[in-house]
Order: C-alpha cells, then sequence, then structure tokens
C-alpha cells in the first residue's frame, strides 16, 4: 500500500528558481551597482585601448602650473601638474583600485573565513583565545592597523602590485570576518541537518564541506563585496597620505596627494574627478553589496 | 545594574593589559632592527657603530623582558617612552595634540548624530517610498565618499564663495570658541558626513526591524497613541545597536581623523600619526596606537554601560 | 459550567439585539510581489454578547489574518481590507477613522497574541506596560492606574503582583507573560477579547491554566471571546461556537457540537477525523485528507476543497459555494452541497483501508533492540564572568533514565518543553556523548567508537523539516549521500533507481528528486527526511517530534506512513513528543518524563486509562479531547505551579513541588521506578505505602 502515492498533487511544473532576471527586478540599485562595476572592470582590463594617453606621458606644456590643463578634446578631464592626462590616469588608476581592492577584501575575507570556522569547530579554549584575540584587533581602527603594517613591513613590488599596501588593508578585515563567519558556523552547526549528517556517521570534513561552508558562502560574498569597496577608499586613503602606492603608479588616491592649495582655484578638475572616480567605485560596490545582502540573507548583520 | 558596572569596569584593566602587550610585542619584536630601518631611511650609509651606539642609549640592546618590563612600568605613570623624532617625551607630543582631536571628534559626532536621526527615522517611517531611496543613496553616498576628498570639496567650496582659505584650528576653544567652532566646522563636516550615514543608516534597519517585533502591534494593539508606539515603544528598543555604532565609529575616528587633518593641515594626533610613520618614529607610533587603543576601550565602556541602562536584560545579568 | 449551558442556550437565539460584532463579507488582500494573494475571502460571522466563538483552521487559511483584520492592525500598506460592513456594537469598524479606532483598541476589544515571549515590550517594566492601557484611555493617574494593575495581575493569578510590578519581561516564564497579557487585555473591561493562538507556544499544563482563566474570566465578566485555534481539543473544551476556515473562506459554521457530533462539510469530516484521540483505544488508521490546500494567488474557481474531497462532484468545481442552512440546526451553516449526504455518511466518506485495520503487535520473546539503562546526561551551563574566567554549573537534562524497545515496537516519549525527552535520542544517537549510563544496541554496547558501527541502523527524524534538510543540496542529493558514503549502493545508475523508489515508498513523485528542499511544503520536507532515514534500512528510527511542526491533516499522513512502514519494515520506533493523544496513538509503550526522570512508564491503553503517577494523571487531565459532550462531562485537576529549574531541581520527587498528593515523604528521597501491573511502572512515594 505504501506504493500508493498519497500527495494527490498531479506533476506539476518545476518551481521558478530566482534567475538574474528577478535581482534586476527585485534590486534595481544593486544591478545599476554592478553594471557600474563591470563596466570600471572592463575598463581597466583594456586600460591600453580605452585610454587616450599614456599615464605617464609628461607634457609640461599641458601643465597648470603654466596655465594650461583646462579639460579640453585633448584633454578631456584636464591634465595634471605634470601634463598628464586626468582620464587616462584615472583608467589605469581603476586597475590598481580594482586589483588591490578585490585581492585584499578577497585574502582578508578568506582567511578571516577559515579562522571563523575552525573557532566554530574547535571551540572550547582554542576557540576562546581566538575570540579574545579578534577582540584585541578590532580596537584598532582599520586605518591605524593598515598604517602600523606599512610602518612595520619593508616595501616589497611583486609584478608591480603593491604586497604592501594590499597586506596591510587586508589584515583589518581578517577579525571582521572571522567574527561574522564563527557565528554563522556556530549558528549551521546546530541545525537538525547537520545533526543528521552526524547521526549518519558522515566524516567530521565531509560535514564541514559539504554542509557548512556552502552555507556560509552568503555571508562571505556579501561580505567581500563590501570590504572590496571599504578597501578601495582605504588604497586612496593610504597613497593620499604618501603611505600607499608610489609615482608612478596611477592611483586615485595618489593623484589627490600633494595637490597645493594653488590648485584649488586654478585647476579644480585636478580635484573633482579623482575623488568623483574613488566615490563611483566604492559606492557601486556598496550599492551591489547592500542589494547582494537583501537578496541573499536580509538578517545578516556586519 | 551597580554590580553589572562594577564588572564591565573592572574587565577595562586586563583588556588594557592585553593591549599594550600586543602592541609591546607588534612594535617589538616583528620589524627586526627599528634603529636600522629608521637611520638607513634618514638616508646615507651609516656605520654598524652608530648604529649600536644610537641602540645603547635607547636601551634597545636591553633583553626583551628588561625592556618589556621597562615598557609596563613606565605606562600606568603615562611614561610611553620619548620620540625618536625630537627626542621630547611621547606623553608630551601626544598630550599638546590630543584636545584638538578630540575637540574635532566630538563635533563631529555632535553633527553626525542631528544629521542621522532625522535621516534614519524618516527613512525607516517612510520606507519604499521615494524619501526613502534618495535618503538611502545619500548614506551609501556617505560610505562610499573619501572624507579627505570631501575636505578637498570643502575647501574649494570655501575659497570660491569667501575667496581664501577657511582659516585653520588655531585657536582654543576656551579662548574664543566662536572663531575655534568656526575653524572646526569644516573638517568635522568632512568626517560627519561618513559618520551620519553609518549611523543613519543603522538606524533605519534598526527601526525596520523593531516596528515588525510583536510588541508593537501588542502597543498599538492596546490603542496606544501611534506616535507613543514608535517613540515609547519603537525607538527606545532601537536605540540600543545605534548607541553602539555611535559608539564604535567614535572610537574609530580618532584614528580616521588621520587623512582628515593632513588635508586641513590640522595639527592633531592624526597628523602626528602620519608624522610618525613618515619619520620611522616607532616610540611615537608605539604611544600613539596604544592611545588610540585606550580610547576606544573606554568609548566601549561607555556604550556598554549605556547599553545596560538602556537595556533591563543586560542589568540584571547576573 | 451552568454558565456555559445559559451560553449556549443564549447562542441559539436568533435575537439581533444582543449581537455584539456582526462582520459581513470581509475581504483581506495582500499585495505581493508577483501578484494579490486574497488571505480572507468575503466572510461573514456574528459575535454575540459574553460569547465563546472558536475559529478553526489550518495554517495559512486566514483565521489570523481576520482576526487582525477586525483590530485593523494588518500593515496598511500592504493589506487592503474591505468589507460590507464590521459592525461593533453599531460602530462600522471598518470605516471609522484611524483615530476612532484606536480609541476601542484596549477599551472595548483586546487582543492577546501566540508568543507571549516576544509580545510584551523587553525594554519596559510590567506595570508599566499593563498601566498603558488604563492611562491612554480610563484617564487614570499613574497612581490609580498602579493601584488596578495590581488588582489585575492577582486576578490573573501573578503571585506578589506588587513584588513583581518593577519588573521587566525577561524576569517572567512563558505561562506568567501570558497572565501578563491578559491583564493588559482585561485593563480596560472591554466587551470583546481576540485571542490568537494563545496558547500554542505553550505546555499543556501551562496551556490549561490559561484557558481555564480565560474562560473563567471572561464568564465572570460577560466578557466575549475570539479564540484562533488549530487545536481541536481546545475549541471543544471552551467554545460556545465554531468557525471553521479552509482557504480563506468559512466553510462551516455552528454549534461545538453541531461541528463536532454532525460535522457536514466534508473537511471538516476529514479534520476531526484526522486526530488521534487520546480516548479511543489504540489502532487503526487516521482518515488523512489528502494534497494540499489551494494556492491562494490563484484560488481554484469553484469549492475550493475540490481537489482534496472524497465526495467531490464534477459541479463542484464549476459552481463557488456559499454557507446554506444545514438540516437539524437552524445556528448550523454548511458551504457545500453535498453536506446532507455528508451529514448523514459522515467518516465513512473517507476509505480507510480495512486490512490494516488494528495495531501490529510485537513480539517480545527475544531480546531487546535497543536497551537503554541508567542514562545519565549532564549539561554544564557556563556563562562568562569575565576575559577567561566563567560560572561553571550543570544541569541534568537526563537523570537515570532506563527502558528496552523491541524489535518492531514503538515506545513513546512523551513530556513538557525540559524534561530530558529531545536529550535522551540524542544521547543514544550520541550526537552528545551521554554523562554515565549504558546503552546496548543488538547487543553491540554503544559508546563514542561503537557507535561507528550501527549508524546505519540507527537514524533520525527531527521535528523542524524546515532545518532538516541542507539548503544547498537537492532531494537526490540529499538522499544519495548516505548511500554513496556508506558504499551501499556504489553503481549510478542503480543508486537512482533507489532513490526513486524511496521518493515512492515515502509518497512523494521520483521527479522531487531535482528539487530544493525550499521548493516543497513542510509535510513533503518530513516525508523526504523519513526517505533519508530509511535509506539506510535502519532497525530504529528515533523521531524526534517529527510531527509537531505540522498541520493536522498533514500530521495524520505522515502518522499513516510511519505506521504502515513499521508494519511493512519492521522497523523500531523511539517517538519522542508532547502531544499525548500522538503518541498515545502511535505507540506500543509510552514513557512519561518529568525534569530528566521517568514518571511512569506503561503500555499505552494502560496507562492512559489508569494513570498511576499524578503526573501522568496531571498531563492527561489538561489535555483537552476533541469532542464537547466528553469535555463537558470531565472532571479536571488543573495542574499548579509551573516547571522548577533544572539547574536546582527539588528534593526528594522532583515533581512534589506541584504534585496535589504530596505528603511529607516526598521530598526525603527519589521514589523508585515501581511495578503496578504487567508492563506498568511509575515512581511514586504514594505507590510504595500501598
Amino acid at each position: 500500500m505504501t506504493t500508493k502515492i498519497q500527495t494527490n498533487e498531479k506533476m506539476v511544473e518545476k518551481p521558478k528558481r530566482r534567475t538574474i532576471g528577478d535581482f534586476i527586478k527585485q534590486q534595481p540599485l544593486g544591478f545599476i551597482g554592478i553594471v557600474m562595476i563591470i563596466i570600471m572592470f572592463l575598463a581597466a582590463v583594456f586600460a591600453p585601448y580605452v585610454a587616450p594617453y599614456d599615464p605617464t606621458d609628461i607634457d609640461f606644456m599641458a601643465s597648470p602650473a603654466l596655465g594650461g590643463g583646462q579639460p579640453s578634446i585633448e584633454h578631456p578631464l584636464g591634465a595634471d601638474a605634470f601634463g598628464r592626462d586626468i582620464l587616462s590616469r584615472l583608467i589605469f588608476g581603476a586597475r590598481t583600485a580594482l586589483s588591490i581592492g578585490f585581492f585584499s577584501a578577497f585574502i582578508g575575507c578568506s582567511i578571516g573565513a577559515i579562522i571563523g570556522t575552525a573557532s566554530a569547530f574547535f571551540g572550547g579554549k582554542v576557540d576562546l583565545l581566538i575570540q579574545r584575540f579578534i577582540d584585541l584587533m578590532l580596537s584598532f581602527p582599520i586605518i591605524v592597523l593598515a598604517i602600523v603594517v606599512i610602518a612595520i613591513f619593508p616595501k616589497t613590488v611583486i609584478f608591480g602590485i603593491d604586497v604592501n599596501v594590499i597586506v596591510a588593508i587586508a589584515i583589518p578585515f581578517i577579525p571582521k570576518t572571522a567574527r561574522v563567519i564563527r557565528s554563522q558556523a556556530l549558528a549551521i552547526v546546530t541545525l537538525p541537518y547537520v545533526d543528521a549528517a552526524r547521526a549518519n556517521g558522515f566524516s567530521a570534513k565531509r560535514i564541514i564541506f559539504r554542509h557548512v561552508l556552502p552555507n556560509v558562502t552568503a555571508p562571505f560574498l556579501i561580505m567581500m563585496t563590501a570590504f572590496i569597496g571599504q578597501a578601495i577608499l582605504l588604497e586612496a586613503s593610504l597613497s593620499y597620505l604618501g603611505l600607499g602606492v608610489v609615482e608612478p603608479t596611477p592611483s586615485w588616491g595618489l593623484m589627490l596627494a600633494g595637490v597645493n592649495a594653488d590648485y584649488y582655484r586654478s585647476a579644480p578638475w585636478m580635484i573633482l574627478y579623482p575623488g568623483v572616480a574613488v566615490s563611483v567605485a566604492v559606492f557601486s560596490f556598496n550599492l551591489f553589496g547592500d542589494s547582494l545582502r537583501d537578496w541573499l540573507d536580509p538578517k545578516l548583520k556586519l | 545594574m551597580l554590580q553589572y558596572a562594577l564588572r564591565r569596569i573592572l574587565l577595562v584593566f586586563p583588556t588594557l593589559f592585553a593591549v599594550a602587550v600586543l602592541v609591546f610585542l607588534v612594535l617589538r619584536v616583528v620589524p627586526g632592527d627599528i634603529v636600522e630601518i629608521k637611520m638607513t631611511a634618514e638616508g646615507g650609509i651609516v656605520s654598524q657603530e652608530e648604529i649600536e651606539r644610537e641602540r645603547e642609549r635607547l636601551g634597545l640592546n636591553e633583553p626583551l623582558y628588561k625592556q618589556f618590563f621597562t615598557y609596563m612600568i613606565g605606562l600606568p605613570r603615562g611614561d610611553l617612552g620619548v620620540s625618536l623624532w625630537t627626542e621630547r617625551p611621547v606623553s608630551q607630543e601626544i598630550g599638546s595634540r590630543i584636545a584638538l582631536s578630540f575637540e574635532l571628534a566630538i563635533l563631529s559626532t555632535i553633527l553626525a548624530v542631528l544629521i542621522a536621526f532625522p535621516l534614519g527615522t524618516l527613512s525607516a517611517l517612510y520606507r519604499g517610498t521615494v524619501l526613502d531611496y534618495v535618503i538611502r543613496i545619500i548614506t551609501i553616498g556617505g560610505i562610499a565618499v573619501p572624507s579627505f576628498w570631501l575636505g578637498m570639496l570643502l575647501i574649494m567650496f570655501a575659497i570660491t564663495f569667501f575667496g581664501k582659505l577657511p582659516p585653520l584650528g588655531t585657536v582654543s576653544i576656551f579662548d574664543d570658541p566662536l572663531t575655534n567652532l568656526y575653524q572646526l566646522i569644516w573638517p568635522a563636516l568632512s568626517v560627519g558626513y561618513r559618520y551620519s550615514s553609518v549611523v543613519a543608516r543603522m538606524l533605519r534597519s534598526s527601526i525596520l526591524e523593531v516596528l515588525s517585533e510583536d510588541y508593537i502591534r501588542t502597543a498599538r494593539a492596546k490603542g496606544v497613541f501611534e506616535r507613543l508606539v514608535i517613540v515609547k515603544h519603537g525607538m527606545r528598543n532601537a536605540l540600543l545597536p545605534t548607541v553602539t555604532v555611535i559608539g564604535l565609529e567614535f572610537a574609530f575616528l580618532l584614528g580616521g581623523l588621520v587623512v582628515t587633518e593632513s588635508v586641513f593641515n590640522l595639527n592633531g594626533i592624526g597628523k602626528l600619526f602620519v608624522d610618525s610613520v613618515v619619520r620611522n618614529d616607532l616610540n611615537l607610533l608605539q604611544g600613539l596606537v596604544l592611545t588610540v587603543a585606550t580610547c576606544f576601550v573606554f568609548v566601549n565602556l561607555i556604550v556598554d554601560l549605556l547599553y545596560a541602562a538602556l537595556d533591563p536584560r543586560i542589568r540584571y545579568q547576573k | 459550567m451552568a454558565v456555559k449551558k445559559q451560553n449556549s442556550k443564549k447562542a441559539g437565539r436568533t435575537v439581533t439585539e444582543d449581537v455584539l460584532l456582526d462582520v459581513k463579507n470581509l475581504r483581506v488582500e495582500f499585495k505581493m510581489k508577483n501578484g494579490v494573494v486574497r488571505a480572507v475571502d468575503d466572510i461573514s460571522y456574528q459575535v454575540r454578547k459574553g460569547e465563546f466563538l472558536a475559529v478553526v483552521g489550518e495554517s495559512g487559511c486566514g483565521k489570523s489574518v481576520s482576526a487582525l483584520s477586525l483590530m485593523r492592525l494588518l500593515p496598511e500598506k500592504a493589506a487592503t481590507i474591505t468589507a460590507d460592513h464590521i459592525l461593533f456594537d453599531g460602530i462600522d469598524i471598518s470605516s471609522i477613522p484611524m483615530s476612532e479606532m484606536r480609541k476601542l483598541r484596549g477599551r472595548r476589544i483586546s487582543m492577546i497574541f501566540q508568543e507571549p515571549m516576544t509580545s510584551l515590550n523587553p525594554v519596559l517594566t510590567i506595570g508599566d506596560q499593563i498601566c498603558e492601557p488604563l492611562i491612554t484611555h480610563l484617564g487614570m493617574s499613574e497612581e490609580q492606574a498602579e493601584v488596578r494593575a495590581i488588582e489585575l495581575m492577582a486576578m490573573v493569578g501573578i503571585p506578589e503582583p506588587k513584588n513583581r510590578l518593577p519588573q521587566y519581561p525577561h524576569q517572567f516564564s512563558g505561562g506568567m507573560r501570558q497572565r501578563v497579557m491578559i491583564a493588559i487585555g482585561l485593563a480596560c473591561e472591554p466587551d470583546l477579547i481576540i485571542a490568537d493562538e494563545p496558547t500554542t507556544a505553550l505546555d499543556v499544563t501551562i496551556q490549561a491554566q490559561i484557558l481555564e482563566l480565560l474562560k473563567d474570566i471572561s464568564q465572570r465578566l460577560g466578557i466575549a471571546v475570539i479564540m484562533i485555534t488549530h487545536n481541536l481539543g481546545v475549541v471543544a473544551a471552551y467554545a460556545d461556537n465554531v468557525n471553521v476556515m479552509y482557504a480563506a473562506q468559512i466553510i462551516e459554521k455552528g454549534t461545538a457540537s453541531d461541528i463536532f457530533a454532525n460535522p457536514a462539510h466534508p473537511y471538516s469530516i476529514g479534520l476531526l477525523r484526522s486526530v488521534p484521540r487520546m480516548d479511543k483505544p489504540r489502532g487503526g488508521r487516521l482518515a488523512t485528507i489528502d494534497g494540499l490546500p489551494p494556492n491562494l494567488m490563484n484560488p481554484p474557481s469553484g469549492c475550493r476543497f475540490y481537489a482534496r474531497c472524497p465526495m467531490a462532484q464534477e459541479s463542484c468545481a464549476k459552481t463557488d459555494q456559499s454557507l446554506q442552512e444545514t438540516k437539524g440546526s437552524e445556528m448550523h451553516q454548511t458551504a457545500c452541497y453535498f453536506s446532507e449526504k455528508a451529514l448523514k455518511e459522515g467518516a465513512l466518506i473517507y476509505e480507510t483501508d480495512v486490512s490494516v485495520q488494528g495495531s501490529s503487535t510485537v513480539d517480545k520473546s527475544g531480546e531487546p533492540l535497543l536497551s537503554v539503562s541508567s542514562l545519565r546526561q549532564e549539561f554544564s551551563v557556563s556563562f562568562r564572568t569575565g576575559w577567561f574566567s566563567s560560572y561553571n554549573g550543570s544541569v541534568k537534562a537526563v537523570d537515570d533514565v532506563s527502558f528496552d524497545i523491541y524489535p518492531g515496537e514503538t515506545v513513546g516519549l512523551v513530556g513538557e518543553s525540559g524534561c530530558g525527552k529531545t536529550s535522551v535520542g540524542r544521547a543514544i544517537l550520541h550526537l552528545n556523548d551521554p554523562t554515565s549510563g549504558k546503552i546496548a544496541f543488538d547487543n553491540l554496547s554503544i559508546n563514542k567508537k561503537s557507535i561507528a558501527l550501527v549508524r546505519q541502523d540507527m537514524q533520525v527524524i527531527f521535528q523542524d523539516p524546515f532545518s532538516s534538510l541542507n539548503p544547498r543540496m537537492t532531494i537526490g542529493e540529499i538522499l544519495e549521500e548516505p548511500l554513496k558514503v556508506h558504499n551501499i549502493e556504489s553503481d549510478p545508475e542503480k543508486r537512482l533507481q533507489r532513490i526513486s523508489e524511496l521518493l515512492v515508498k515515502v509518497g512523494l513523485y521520483p521527479y522531487m528528486s531535482d528539487r530544493y528542499p525550499h521548493e516543497l511544503s513542510g509535510g513533503q520536507r518530513q516525508r523526504v527526511g523519513i526517505a533519508r532515514a530509511l535509506s539506510m534500512e535502519p532497525k530504529l528510527i528515533i523521531c524526534d517530534e517529527p510531527v509537531s511542526a505540522l498541520d493536522v491533516s498533514v500530521q495524520a499522513q505522515i502518522i499513516n506512513l510511519l505506521e504502515d512502514l513499521q508494519r511493512e519494515l519492521g522497523i523500531a520506533y523511539l517517538f519522542i513528543a508532547h502531544d499525548l493523544a500522538v503518541v498515545k496513538h502511535i505507540s506500543h509503550k509510552v514513557v512519561v518524563m518529568y525534569l530528566g526522570q521517568i514518571m511512569e512508564v506503561g503500555e499505552g491503553d494502560q496507562l492512559y486509562g489508569e494513570p498511576k503517577h499524578p503526573y501522568t494523571q496531571a498531563l492527561l487531565d489538561a489535555a483537552p479531547i476533541p469532542d464537547p459532550e466528553i469535555e463537558r462531562k470531565r472532571k479536571r485537576s488543573i495542574l499548579k505551579g509551573e516547571l522548577p529549574s533544572p539547574i536546582n531541581p527539588p528534593n526528594g520527587c522532583v515533581f512534589s513541588t506541584r504534585c496535589p498528593k504530596v505528603v511529607a515523604a516526598c521530598t526525603s528521597g527519589r521514589p523508585e521506578l515501581l511495578r503496578v501491573g504487567t508492563e506498568h511502572m511509575a515512581s511514586c512515594v504514594l505507590l510504595d505505602e500501598r
């Protein structure tokens, strides 16, 4: 008699799963964010083809110091004190911003996630120790932590990427991610489906990789998106202070550094556009991150 | 409450101790030879003897535990060592500048709270309307716009309209409060935008969360006036997470001023911080990091006590 | 009782001057992202002064929404409420401005909600919250309001009201909080109290306390009550009149005796027949209503019950049904063309498989499959008091528990929350390592290591069908995982075949294997949970509250499925639940627990028929039976007080603090579990003396 199917529900068509189309419809702001991110990404990748000039080309005749450099057909967004084309520097700057932003957020979040998951799993004294250490790390402002890292590590550049800056930005993200992922993992470990897996005699490794980790990917992605934005902001700040990327690498923060009072009046474009670039980039990631959270896990608290 | 407060206050001491140990370890043990870094960074070739002499003079040749001991007993007396650059006591260097940064931080907090509360509340109460969307975009913008750039824009704005740079923090608030405020309002605004955005966003989401709680429905079912439902039943609960964010951001502001003070050329601890890094003055850097972390610990204490005052569940915790 | 009869007589009259509430064509619509859901669809009913009306139905039928819409408490943006009229004492509350409505709320109409733990504001004192309506509506001063609040608290049975006034909600237990909610509701002596599932979150003994209180006070003060509930026992015990709701409509209404004795709508009949009954001997299948309620976003035309109805005719799908007077009683109305036939044939319209009637018997001649002796489970409770310091103590969740399960036997483990029943199951599975005691399974002594050898033979089904399946895996992957890991079926083709068979076995379709858990209903998910347990072909399944999160009709489907599987495969169950009737229905043997200890063990009919332990007696008294005739005759003693803290259990007999028959000897030592019949044991001092 058990072969008689007791739900008289007829073969219903497959329920609709949420698609990208739904995301666009339900999270229009997030969609705008991701479109802007993609545009920036493409600009960064194809920078040599998109940018009108080499970002390091110096043309003193176009320097505002000599009264030139106004936005014009030649230099749509003007030129800087060395007469370098601002638009080209912005486009190449996107490379720096996005690569440093992505790598530092990825490294910071990954290490944080590993520490958080481990802390949740081992529990007991290990957990307590890690938690106290995280509490300690969190009592330093992000930028302070980053500057300290820069101060104590010698400068290292690999393949033109400033490892120092990436590490300095990544480190403050570790405790933040670890804390969120730990609480998520702790919540999941007590759920019945993990109990069911344990009752089935699955190995700890299997439980972690099949049942716990896939369910913390949502907070991981949400956090990483938010942190890429923060990392771009941080890179700009550090470079502005002269502690981040150094000349001649094009960087948005660096473009604002050393602009002295004279240019406030004579060449406002030198100040305006790099700031707009940072703001738009971070804004896009924030928009996307916010929507991603509403979409994947509205109750997540960062 | 008293029991909770006492326990919470006692907790400050081990925390501070742990912070001090961490800072000591990071800055003394990890980087290798700070004197060498310092002296070679100043340019030129430095002989090994010179380095040795400098190390001896600064007491860096002592065994680590002894250094740690000296450092730790110095701390309670406010002895943070001597700046490697100016040779003045670090505590003096910091002491002469911290008031300005503190004032700036408090001013920004006041501004931020004044802006954030109406924004956050309106955004929550008019959720889904055009007003909400506009406020949300403004506040997302707040965490996107770099505060130092906003500072530059403000300076540019001032130049365009007043024809000159706004005068910078040179007058003490005790001598001439009005001028002082006028001087500090610009940097305060440039930091305050981000600050208020963070608080407004938190306030919005916690009000929305609280308004969907069952006890709000209970209050409405009792026939309580809607305004009272929101203020007495809603806001008080929504304030809890908001207070935390205000506190956290205040503590982080002392670090965040690093960039803003550079833009406005203000002589506060933020600028000192940058200078200490640029000059490789690790003693000063250590003192500054310690100061910032200590501020954080105390602000956290205040937040926790405030939280307990607002939330009986914490107050009655045994 | 006297008042009750008077009430039902009153309810029988058709005089309109004592009508308190007259709802005509109430409709509530919610705007959703992808359409409009009509959660309440043109319902009409009346409530007379002092009447106790129950609105009953399964989840999603619109009963709560209809109640909230009376108070206009639904979010205004999302919900649209329309009605011809909602006359409350002559005032049309559907059209008055919100400011007028506010004046009625808490003053003339009060509401009590389901979740006492979240319905009170955590940052305001209890006094403050009780005084609020008094100050708002009656213009009392704070001092006057406080005096009245103390009276109210005493009236709802809160001890030491004066001292408790300045306390906060977190210092009150769930039952006490619900008393506070009642005190708030009564504060202004309203004409109508709407109680939305007021006891669903509470234990059965506390539920009885709260409902008795509500009934008693409303009768004394002449307050009408609308109680929304899914619990048919509660309806039978307390209601004068009943509205049965299905898919946003009222499909039957009448006096309680009309509905329970002569149900005339096939849905009502099915609902009543699908509830297991404590007062009936064990055995027999429950009637089940197949399928699921319709989606209200796109409801079918005609009768909404058509797709699930056993006596549906083609014509039913074409025309809408409206409430018609049903033969026999003028109060009784049914929305079914064939109500006369349904009335006459009653339960017969649901085919029950006669061949499987009668309970399976258990062969106890061999060795028990599972033998638990002197099981103890202690949990350390600790909370941080400093950076590295913490308070450490322990709670005895399970304290010296022993029982056996034979192959093919179902042992029910029943008790209130915190009695340790779930901990017993988890200790047997070694999800928590037991503190001490012996567990033998198939003659193998089980410990941390040897449990691995019997994992496949010992499976588990959990309560919450929503979180017991990994949301990131499809149903197929969930069922395949154990087969793959334990290498039960190495051929992928055969594995798929096996999964299809499993799905069919638990009443699902093979095509569902590529669905994700959130794409299934609660009952379907529970079936997947059962399939996962079955995939290992176990000898024992530990069922931890497997049906308590499900609606009555789905619950019956799952219970039948479990029983069928037992009959077919000879699986033994440890069935952990708080619902006495469900446990009685499914179990051969029942174990009653209280505060970590066994109070009584016995064969089902015997234990329910002649309970020997005062706690068992109290539990049975507290649980209402879905039959108003029986309920009216029942004499029950309601257990007083609340569950003591397990951190600090009472000395001697743990039940002594609440026991109505307590004597001096009770506190001197823990009573032994004494044999009082062949299969019947109880631990009570009074039995010892005999």
